[in-house]
């Protein structure tokens, strides 16, 4: 078998971390993106947050926006070209606490988007602070004696919000390992399925490494994906 | 010729439609109009009103401090207008509703029509506007009698509400015969 | 193109759309709702988008978006919105986007009060958001140029890449007038290379974002960007300032009174003027320099601080002295004004 790396993605330097899942979930969009032959038409706004670094990491027609607005963005794009695919590409923090607002009225208003959410379970750009997705007791740069859930809720879960609204697609994949990635995968293709036959708003949540912020290993990171993680972040499709 | 009038009175009795048909009937003539409403805390409660500006130079001021015409549909519209009207100013006051005791300027021409009423005697009662505003033509030389009746058929029919039937006609017609009379 | 009775904002909606604008994306705050009541209905009839955002900053973002992939888009809101439109606006500037935005001026800080008011000057024209920008304000002061400047908005905006601001008020937006639309032009959303459209393979893929990460010589291109705008975007209307010994200084609701003012003033025998910015930024500084031979500035303001008379001062270089003559409970009158002229001018000095 050879593996070929998507036409779609630059090799300049990325700017992301060794072991960071961010380059992982570029590869996957590229490859459905190609797969599909959506590579000449895909807009893309990403965050201002590590995933901005995405703008040179892949070669389609990106947006920076503001932080926690990539979604408002996004719509503004697909509605004035709407035979475009348009992605936003955003962070647990833009997702779930900054953009908390946007999230909820797009999913309301079941935009015709796509969005995927990087969940690393806490603030990467800013060094590691607490995020709605970080787990109980876990220890973050602002609960540097481990994450009170009593004070700080508990890890924020999308399809409990999102139960009772009517978008198209909502899926919860991993990085951790290349069984995770391969479900992620389909997952990514079927929301830009869905997105084409313009369903609505289609959300893949992609639970990811941070090693520089966890101070772990790669290796680790994977591994607390599985065993921890996962126990507040099921994975599978919630909204099909 | 320049004119400021103030139209104040209740909500509902069509004080801002009057208004309206004055600007348009400006324009009609091509004259500079300028419609400024009420607006503000005003808007809640008390009394509807708004100023009209209508002149062959240009308009400067929304405000007006010291009108030349008061359509006062009301008592409230009498007590907090009268007094800023200009010295041979014209008050068309409506005296269904405000009572015969109320006492007025003197420097001031003061027209008392039963606008209410004879709305009231077509069964037409939002039209008590429309009789004021045949006083209006009557008593100042503002607009010709028939021109501003012409000018309402028109903005209704712009507004596509109807019409401007007969009973709207016989409100106007009436509230120019009464201040005729006068 | 006969001519209309409008209200104020719904002649800046119609404008809009006769500018070619088929994007508008906004939230409700009095006085500027009709602008969004208006365009609600009017743009779908004109094959548009109409957007009631969830928030400002979500309609600020979807109108970034909407620049960004090449139409021309409008939001609009009044003072307490308008500030949270200002973390958009700031972000429209750094990536150079073209975009309308109209701040419908209310009174106060805080929620203050819907009446009108000129208490927006500063955010509108220091870059009322983060970082180091301005960006271009019309101020019209009728109906008739609520319609005329959208779409000069709009063509400022695309000629420098660069949001503009209409500083409009509560008076003008409520006030109705007799208005010209102009005719209808369409807009093409392909007709600038640089904006979102899906990269062709083997093509350099377009990136919007902060121009400082890109251009190869920032500093010297945003000095060159706003010192052309300074130089070449001054607009201004000059009413009898020749021989005027008093200038006054308004703009929007107030320069209309200033205007009677004058007249009334002249016929009394005072040598009144009037300079009125149109663009509040550029700070139309030339009009100034004609006019050094007045013996007094009054900047005349819906807000009680004396915003602009800042401004005045810095373009009369402390020659002449500026004076702020403001109330925000009501329009400023005339007669008022002339009484405090005369008194300034009895006066031996300021």
């Amino acid at each position: 078998m050879q593996l070929v790396a998507p036409e779609t993605v630059t090799f300049t330097k990325s700017g992301f971390c060794p072991g960071c899942g961010h380059g992982l979930a570029v590869r996957l969009i590229a490859e459905t993106v190609e797969k599909m032959a959506l590579n000449e038409k895909l807009i893309t706004v990403v965050d201002v947050a590590c995933g901005s670094l995405n703008i040179n990491s892949w070669k389609f027609d990106t947006i920076m926006a503001a932080h926690g607005r990539p979604i408002p963005t996004a719509v503004g794009v697909k509605k004035v070209r709407p035979q475009n695919p348009v992605l936003a590409y955003i962070g647990d923090g833009a997702a779930y606490a900054i953009g908390m607002a946007e999230m909820m009225h797009v999913g309301i208003r079941n935009d015709n988007i796509i969005t995927i959410v990087i969940n690393n379970s806490l603030f990467g750009m800013t060094g590691g602070q607490c995020a709605p997705t970080s787990l109980p007791g876990q220890v973050t740069t602002s609960t540097p004696h481990g994450k009170n859930a009593e004070k700080w809720g508990m890890p924020f879960q999308i399809e409990k919000a999102f139960s009772g609204l009517e978008i198209a697609y909502l899926a919860r994949g991993s990085l951790a390992d290349a069984k995770g990635m391969n479900i992620s995968k389909k997952y990514i293709e079927k929301a830009f399925e869905k997105h084409m036959n313009g369903e609505g708003f289609c959300l893949v949540e992609l639970l990811s490494p941070c090693p520089t912020n966890l101070n772990m290993s790669p290796v680790k990171c994977a591994q607390r994906i599985n065993e921890e993680m996962l126990r507040y972040f099921p994975l599978g499709e919630f909204k099909m | 010729m320049k004119k400021e009038i103030i139209c104040a009175g209740f909500g509902g009795q069509g004080v801002l439609t009057a208004g309206m048909i004055l600007i348009h009937a400006g324009m009609g003539q091509d004259q500079n109009v300028l419609f400024y409403p009420s607006y503000g805390s005003e808007m809640r409660g008390g009394t509807a009103n708004c100023t009209v500006k209508v002149s062959d130079k240009m308009i400067a001021s929304p405000v007006s401090k010291h009108p030349d015409i008061l359509l006062a549909l009301n008592t409230p519209a009498v007590e907090k207008f009268e007094p800023c009207l200009k010295s041979g100013g014209v008050l068309l006051v409506n005296s269904s509703i405000v009572p015969k005791e109320q006492k007025f300027r003197e420097d001031i021409h003061v027209i008392k029509i039963p606008a209410t009423d004879i709305a009231a005697e077509v069964q037409n009662l939002k039209a008590a506007n429309l009789v004021m505003l045949g006083a209006l033509a009557a008593r100042t030389d503002l607009f010709e009698v028939d021109y501003l009746e012409k000018a309402i058929l028109e903005f209704f029919e712009k507004k596509g509400k109807g019409i401007y039937n007969e009973k709207n006609a016989s409100c106007y017609r009436q509230g120019v015969r009464a201040a005729k009379g006068q | 193109m006969s001519k209309v009775l409008l209200k104020g904002n719904e002649a800046l909606a119609e404008a809009a759309l006769a500018a070619g604008c088929r994007f508008y994306s906004g939230y409700p705050i009095t006085p500027q709702t009709e602008i969004l009541e208006y365009l609600s209905w009017r743009m779908e009839e004109v094959g548009g988008v109409f957007i009631q955002a969830e928030s400002e900053l979500s309609g600020i973002n979807m109108v970034l978006g909407a620049a960004a992939a090449g139409a021309r888009a409008l939001t609009s809101s009044s003072g307490p919105g308008f500030s949270l439109k200002q973390e958009g606006i700031s972000y429209l500037v750094a990536a150079d986007l073209p975009a309308v935005i109209v701040d419908v001026m209310r009174i106060g800080t805080g929620l203050g009060d819907i009446s009108q008011g000129q208490g927006d000057y500063w955010q509108l024209t220091r870059g009322g958001g983060h970082g180091d920008y301005r960006t271009i304000v019309l101020a019209p002061a009728s109906v008739q140029e609520n319609a005329d400047f959208m779409s000069e908005a709009f063509e400022l905006a695309e000629k420098y890449r660069h949001p503009v601001l209409i500083a409009s008020d509560a008076a003008i937006g409520q006030m109705i007038e007799a208005v010209e639309i102009a005719e209808f032009q369409e807009h093409n959303i392909d007709k600038f290379g640089w904006t979102v459209k899906g990269c062709k393979k083997g093509d350099e893929h377009r990136k919007i974002q902060n121009v400082y990460y890109t251009h190869p010589d920032y500093e010297a291109f945003l000095r060159g960007k706003y010192k052309e705008i300074e130089e070449k975007e001054q607009r201004y209307e000059m009413i009898q300032v020749e021989d005027a010994e008093v200038v006054l200084v308004a703009y929007g609701i107030s320069s209309r009174v200033c205007m009677e003012t004058v007249e009334m003033a002249r016929e009394k025998g005072l040598k009144v003027g009037l300079i009125r910015p149109i663009t509040l930024w550029p700070f139309p500084t030339k009009a100034f320099q004609k006019a050094l031979h007045a013996r007094l500035f009054l900047s005349v303001e819906i807000n009680i601080l004396g915003q602009m008379a800042d401004d005045i001062r810095l373009a009369v270089k402390g020659k002449v002295p500026v004076v702020h003559y403001g109330s925000i409970f009501e329009i400023p009158e005339p007669e008022d004004m002339i009484k405090k002229i005369e008194e300034w001018l009895n006066k031996e000095e300021v």
